[in-house]
This record gives structure tokens, C-alpha cells and sequence, in this order.
């Protein structure tokens, strides 16, 4: 054992101590939701040495409009098997912000470690439908626009803005996928360059394919430990340091589409400027929002960026998010970083943001 | 290091079929305002938003709360969403509650409703999924089974669940917010409505309701300066829980779950109760359909096991025949339910009664309550514990 960092006054030290996601993959046919979770959260337990009956805790993130159906957490918790019964809670949020509730009970001191699952399958639906039925339910989804088209808008007043070419998202993209190489959970990646990305076809100007994520099938599962709890867990556990999230209005033509407040809000609250920053995990579906999140947390060139390839290698739904903390927690484990920074989004253009600095001693 | 918290201020709206007058963020802005103004608040001092529903497919919006962050003040702020099934309510207020707890936030608001009337809940409960048979039958087809299987356990008369229908139903005439306002509500006119699922009749089933419920959680400090700003009382948090337990296996008791027994067990034990029936002077418990009642009664340990009906049937639980405990003073799931908001509203109650604020329902010199709310097929609880009196 070897202390704690440094904490905002009051706070117990938490720490990220187990992380397992799926194969992300285009359509996973043969399992269904809870069958997808059951290696995933076997995994998170078993590479630790624990099982459900260590946990005080659970706290999962999904939506009901993926599966298409009501109550589609209830079902997955037989992933978990929670007999004798659990305390329990379910968001209707990515599952980064199910990790924020669980690190709020064990900041109270009554439990030492919490279980954090996530699930989203892209694939039974049309995603570019579904997503339309998220926005203002009088004045803008019964004009069904689809999450990439409001991008576009976001990527075009970018470029307008000065601040931004088409040439930026495609060398964002080509680094990304090139990053995925090396990421064996990774769905798209490959080495190609920025030129011959810029050779793609539009999908929505001035988005080329390119600057889109892939359609994900995935889920993933995270154990949180608080003080030494976290230390018989984890040899060098990703002790959160600060974790904030904030929210801006919904009405796209009430925002400035190429800057991103909340993200801006939650990283101070979350102290990411207050040390060096060796990586960051960005949540950035689209490549163009990676350079509005640079700007929001105000990250130096040094600073890595989505090492494993990002939401741009792989974007399951309601999971990305949690993925983006799970991976940052793995560079602090293998010494790769000593201090990391997380961010999950939702929301159409970037809407709501939360900010998760991790530090390892 | 769990920090003291109390309900500060409190809104609801008046639960309708359908309030077509409203959007969806006119609705949840009505019991926003309300509650601000009962702390003597405003949007500006709010330092977290919490909402709650239930299934979206419930209006036909996915994760509506997007669109409801300007409405409900929370540009700038963290907003955050639970959903829970039927126990939402509660456990969004629980989840607000920490938010306090944990010395994280002063003041957080936290909100819950449904708009019935936007969408069809029987429809969004029975949409096919690969592999599993359809829940055609909705709610009460799901749980009157099990209501039979408690009768022929417990040995109750076939007039119990008849009676509660008429005791929350004579409850609700006495709050203005409640939905169903039933003068001439008798045994009669229950036993006489259609059969639904046998043994329940159209009237010992709850309504579909617009509504929304909201709170705002204070800390300690916050509460020293609402009540010094408003004159009126807080409602101190003594105890929270939460339980979930499979919805399906060999052996479960779906009758008298352990989870919502182990729930009660963790609550009891933090609020320092070890008779409830005693130590409790009202409680406000999910009740959609009137069986409910004498199997909660035993579940929450107000009574042995089958002697929930006895409790019932000599008018224990009603506040018109002068019982010793009453439940469901408001009227109850029974009389209005916004399902997003019904267990909110549960939540809710307790606090206005222990703040004295509960008007016509009020009962007489109230200090401690308990707020239950249950969900899916009662494999999901919560619950808290509201007193006059600080933990």
C-alpha cells in the first residue's frame, strides 16, 4: 500500500480497481443483452478475485430505446444474479454517470466497493431513427433529424468559426484508427493517412465517413473500491481524484455549437488543470468534437490523446462513456499514465459532459 | 461521514387523466416552482437537478431529461436520471438524498413525473421482445395471481382488498391533488365495478395519471435558513434504502419478497425502529391495487406474517375510522398515479405530514413516517424515513 492522492477536502479516496468490456462488434447476433454481460461482469469480478457478494453496491446504465422494449435493465441484472437481494440502482444514462452515483454512496463511508455495468446495442434498430426520438418532442423530432446530420452542423459552424478544416477531423480520424491498432477491443481501426481519408465521399457535409463512429454492439463493467479496500483489490488502483458533470440547454440554436461549456464547467470542478495531464480519453463520437473538448478542458500538446482509439473505434451506446473512464484506469494499472483524464457525453452536439480525473500513486 | 438532510420544499401538481393544458416541461416546471417557493428558492440556488420517470415508451420520449434541462433550471449544473421501474420515485429522491448525504451539494431538486396521456403505458408494456411471451395483460394481470396466492395463504376474506379501495378512495377526498375524487365511493360500488383480474375489480385499480412530484433536499444548513426565510419545518431524512432481487426464480416469493423485507431490515436498523406499527405515526405505501395493502403490511413489518387483512379489516389503517396507523392519507397509488411520480409522491407525503403541511389529510400531531415504493414485479424497493425530529 502505498497512500492515497491528493483529494478535494472531505473525500474519500475511490479508486477504479477492475474494468472488462465486450468485443465491440457491428451486430451481435447470437447474444442477447444479458448474454453479452454475463463474461463481461464475470471478468470484472474474476480478474480480481471477488464475486457479487463483495460488492455493497450496483449501479447500471442503459436505455430502454435501444432494445426497443420497457424495463430492459431488469433483465440484465440476471447478469449480475442478485440473490440475496442487493441495493440496486439503474440510470437511464451512460453507464460514466452510473459510476458518478456509486461514487457518491462510497463516499459516505457505509460501503467499500460498488459494481458499474453498461449495455447498448446499436444493431436491432435504425440508430439515426431512434436517436431523433431523444430530441424536444414538439419542435424537433417530428423533423426526425438524425445525430449525424445535427454534427454536421456542429463540424460546419467549426469550420465557419476559423478554428477548424475538413483536413483536422481526417488527421483526428486516421490518428485515432491508427491508435486502435493497438486496442484488441477495438471495432474499427487502420492505417491509413489523412490525404487519403480526405478521398472519402460525404456522408453529411462536411462529415466524411471518416469523421463518424461505427455502429457498436457492446457493454462494459467497472469495480469501485474506496480506501484500503482499493489497495487489496488493485496493485496501483485509478483513484479518482475529482469527477463533475454539467449539463446545457437542449435547444441546439440556444448553444454555441463549437465550444462546449459543460465540459469546460466540469473539468475545473473536477481539477484537471490543477497538475500535468499524461493522457486523456475523450468521448468524441464525432472527430471535429475531440478538437471542441481539447479546447473546453484546455489540453497541451503533450497530452495523449484516446490512446485506445476512442468512440471513433468504438461506440456502444450507453457505454462508450464508462469504456473512455475503464481505459484511462488501465494506463494508471500498467504505469502507463500516472494521471489521466476521462470525459463521457450524451445528448445531441455534445449536450451534457462529465469529466473523470484519475491519479495512481 | 453521511451528513443530515431534510425535505426543505415540496410542490405537486393536481394529478389529471390528462393534462393537455401543459407540455411535459410544464408540467414537471409546475411542481418545480412549487417546491422552490415552499423553501423560499429559486432556480439560481439550486445546485443539482435529479429526475425520475418510468419507461419513456411511457410519453414516447427516450430520456426526455435532455430536453427538460433549461426547463427545469439546470443549464450549468449537473443533471442526472434514474429509472427504476415503478419504485422510481423513491429512488430518485434517494438518489438526490446522497447527493447531500455525501456533503457533495447544499440544495439539490429533484423531480418526478409521468404524462399518461402522451403515450399508452398498456402498450408500452407489451411491446414483443425476441423470446419471451408478451406482458399482454398489463400490470394488474401480473400481479393478481399473486394476489391470490396471498389469499389463499393468509386465509383473508375475499372483502379486504375491496375494503382498502374504499378507505384510500374516502382518503383522497381529502386532498386536493388527488386524481380520482369518488363521493360516493362505497363497498358496493367497488364489488359492483367490472371484474378485471379476479379477485380485483376496476375500482381496486389505480387510475392513469398526468402529474409530477417534486423536492428539494437540503443539507442541515440549508434547512436552518429555509426555515428561517419560510417559518415552516423541515422534514429530516433518518434512513434510505434500497433492494433489488431477480425477477424470476425457482422458489422466489413473490408474495412476501425478501428483498423488500431486507430493504425495511437495512432502513429499520439506521432509523433506529424495532416496532413499526408502534414507532410510525403514518406511512404512505405503494398500493396500486388494493390487495396490496394487507401484503405490504406484513412485508414491512407492521403485523406477523397473514395477519396483514386483520390489520385492514378493523380499520387500522384508515384515518376516517380513526386507525392507529394510518397509511396512504393522500389517497394513495389507489387514487392517483403518475407512475413515474407515484413513488415520489409516497416519498413526498411523509415529509409534508411530518412538516405539518398535509392540510385536510394531516394526521394529528405526526412525527415519523415511512415512504415505501415498489417496482417491475415487486422484485425492486424504496425506502426512507422522514421525522420532525433531527437523526
Amino acid at each position: 500500500m502505498s497512500g492515497f492522492p491528493e483529494l478535494t477536502s472531505g473525500h474519500r479516496p475511490v479508486g477504479v480497481v477492475s474494468f472488462a468490456q465486450y468485443d465491440n462488434v457491428r451486430r451481435e447476433d447470437a447474444h442477447n443483452e444479458v448474454e453479452m454481460l454475463m463474461p463481461v461482469v464475470a471478468e470484472v469480478f474474476g480478474s480480481i478475485g471477488i464475486t457479487k457478494d463483495d460488492v455493497g453496491f450496483i449501479c447500471s446504465g442503459s436505455t430502454d430505446y435501444l432494445v426497443g422494449g420497457p424495463f430492459s435493465f431488469v433483465t440484465a441484472l440476471d447478469a449480475v444474479g442478485v440473490w440475496p437481494p442487493r441495493a440496486e440502482s439503474h440510470v437511464e444514462m451512460d453507464g460514466a454517470w452510473a459510476l458518478y452515483e456509486a461514487w457518491v454512496l462510497l463516499q459516505e463511508g457505509e460501503i467499500d466497493a460498488a459494481l458499474v455495468y453498461c449495455f447498448g446495442r446499436s444493431s436491432p434498430g435504425d440508430l439515426s431513427e431512434i436517436m431523433a426520438l431523444q430530441l424536444d418532442p414538439y419542435y424537433m423530432a417530428p423533423l426526425w433529424p438524425d445525430p449525424t446530420s445535427l454534427a454536421a452542423l456542429q463540424a460546419q459552424a467549426l469550420i465557419d468559426s476559423g478554428r477548424a478544416s475538413e483536413s483536422d477531423f481526417a488527421a483526428i480520424a486516421s490518428r485515432a484508427r491508427r491508435s486502435a491498432l493497438a486496442n484488441p477491443k477495438a471495432q474499427l481501426a487502420y492505417d491509413r493517412s489523412p490525404e487519403e481519408l480526405l478521398g472519402e465521399d460525404y456522408e453529411v457535409a462536411p462529415l466524411r465517413r471518416h469523421a463518424l463512429p461505427p455502429l457498436t454492439d457492446g457493454c462494459a463493467a467497472v469495480v469501485l473500491a474506496a480506501g484500503d479496500r482499493a489497495y487489496e483489490l488493485c496493485e496501483r488502483p485509478a483513484f479518482i481524484t475529482g469527477i463533475d458533470h454539467r449539463i446545457e440547454t437542449h435547444a441546439i440554436g440556444a448553444r454555441d455549437l463549437t465550444r462546449s461549456p459543460s465540459t469546460q464547467l466540469a473539468g475545473e470542478k473536477a481539477g484537471v488543470a490543477t497538475k500535468k495531464v499524461d493522457q486523456a480519453e475523450l468521448h468524441a463520437p464525432y472527430a471535429h468534437q475531440e478538437m471542441i473538448l481539447v479546447d473546453a478542458l484546455n489540453l497541451s500538446d503533450d497530452v495523449a490523446l484516446s490512446p485506445s482509439g476512442g468512440a471513433l473505434a468504438a461506440n456502444p451506446m450507453m457505454s462508450a462513456g464508462l469504456i473512455r473512464i475503464g481505459e484511462s484506469a488501465r494506463a494508471i494499472w500498467s504505469g502507463q499514465a500516472d494521471r489521466a483524464v476521462a470525459h463521457a457525453t450524451s445528448g445531441p452536439c455534445l449536450q451534457q459532459n462529465l469529466v473523470c480525473v484519475l491519479e495512481g500513486v | 461521514m453521511s451528513e443530515r438532510c431534510a425535505v426543505i420544499g415540496i410542490g405537486q401538481t393536481v394529478a389529471k387523466s390528462k393534462r393537455e393544458d401543459v407540455s411535459i416541461a410544464g408540467l414537471v416546471r409546475e411542481a418545480a416552482v412549487m417546491a422552490l417557493e415552499d423553501a423560499g428558492l429559486s432556480f439560481a440556488d439550486i445546485d443539482a437537478v435529479v429526475v425520475g420517470k418510468a419507461p419513456d415508451m411511457f410519453e414516447g420520449v427516450m430520456m426526455p431529461e435532455l430536453y427538460l434541462a433549461a426547463a427545469l433550471g439546470a443549464v450549468g449544473k449537473p443533471m442526472f436520471r434514474v429509472h427504476t421501474a415503478g419504485s422510481v420515485g423513491g429512488s430518485t429522491a434517494i438518489v438526490a438524498a446522497h447527493l447531500v448525504a455525501s456533503g457533495i451539494h447544499q440544495r439539490v431538486l429533484t423531480v418526478a413525473f409521468e404524462k399518461q396521456s402522451d403515450s399508452d403505458a398498456m402498450w408500452a408494456l407489451s411491446v414483443p421482445q425476441p423470446f419471451s411471451s408478451p406482458l399482454l395483460a398489463g400490470a394488474g394481470g401480473y400481479f393478481a395471481p399473486i394476489i391470490r396466492a396471498y389469499m389463499h395463504r393468509s386465509g383473508a376474506p375475499r372483502d379486504t382488498g375491496m375494503k382498502v379501495a374504499v378507505k384510500d378512495r374516502l382518503h383522497a377526498l381529502k386532498n386536493p391533488y388527488a386524481h380520482l375524487h369518488l363521493p360516493d365511493i362505497s363497498l358496493k360500488m367497488v364489488e359492483d365495478s367490472i371484474m378485471l383480474w379476479d379477485p380485483l375489480h376496476y375500482l381496486e385499480a389505480c387510475p392513469s395519471s398526468d402529474g409530477a412530484a417534486a423536492m428539494i433536499i437540503g443539507s442541515e444548513k440549508a434547512a436552518a435558513q429555509a426555515t428561517s426565510d419560510t417559518g415552516r419545518p423541515p422534514a429530516w431524512i433518518h434512513g434510505m434504502a434500497m433492494r433489488s432481487e431477480p425477477t424470476m426464480f425457482a422458489g422466489r416469493d413473490q408474495v412476501n419478497p425478501q428483498a423488500g423485507r431486507d430493504c425495511a431490515a437495512d432502513l429499520y436498523r439506521q432509523a433506529g425502529i424495532s416496532d413499526p406499527r408502534a414507532d410510525f405515526d403514518m406511512a404512505e405505501v405503494y398500493v396500486p391495487f388494493s390487495w396490496y395493502e394487507p401484503m405490504w403490511l406484513e412485508n414491512l413489518g407492521f403485523c406477523a406474517e397473514g395477519d396483514g387483512w386483520k390489520l385492514t379489516e378493523a380499520g387500522a389503517t384508515s384515518m376516517i375510522e380513526g386507525g392507529d396507523i394510518p397509511w396512504n392519507c393522500s389517497g394513495g397509488v389507489l387514487s392517483s398515479n403518475p407512475i413515474g411520480a407515484s413513488g415520489m409522491l409516497r416519498f413526498l407525503e411523509t415529509a409534508l405530514q411530518v412538516r405539518g403541511m398535509a392540510g385536510e389529510h394531516q394526521v394529528a400531531d405526526a412525527r415519523r413516517a415511512l415512504g415505501q415504493a415498489y417496482g417491475g414485479g415487486s422484485q425492486f424497493f424504496a425506502m426512507w424515513v422522514v421525522a420532525a425530529d433531527k437523526p
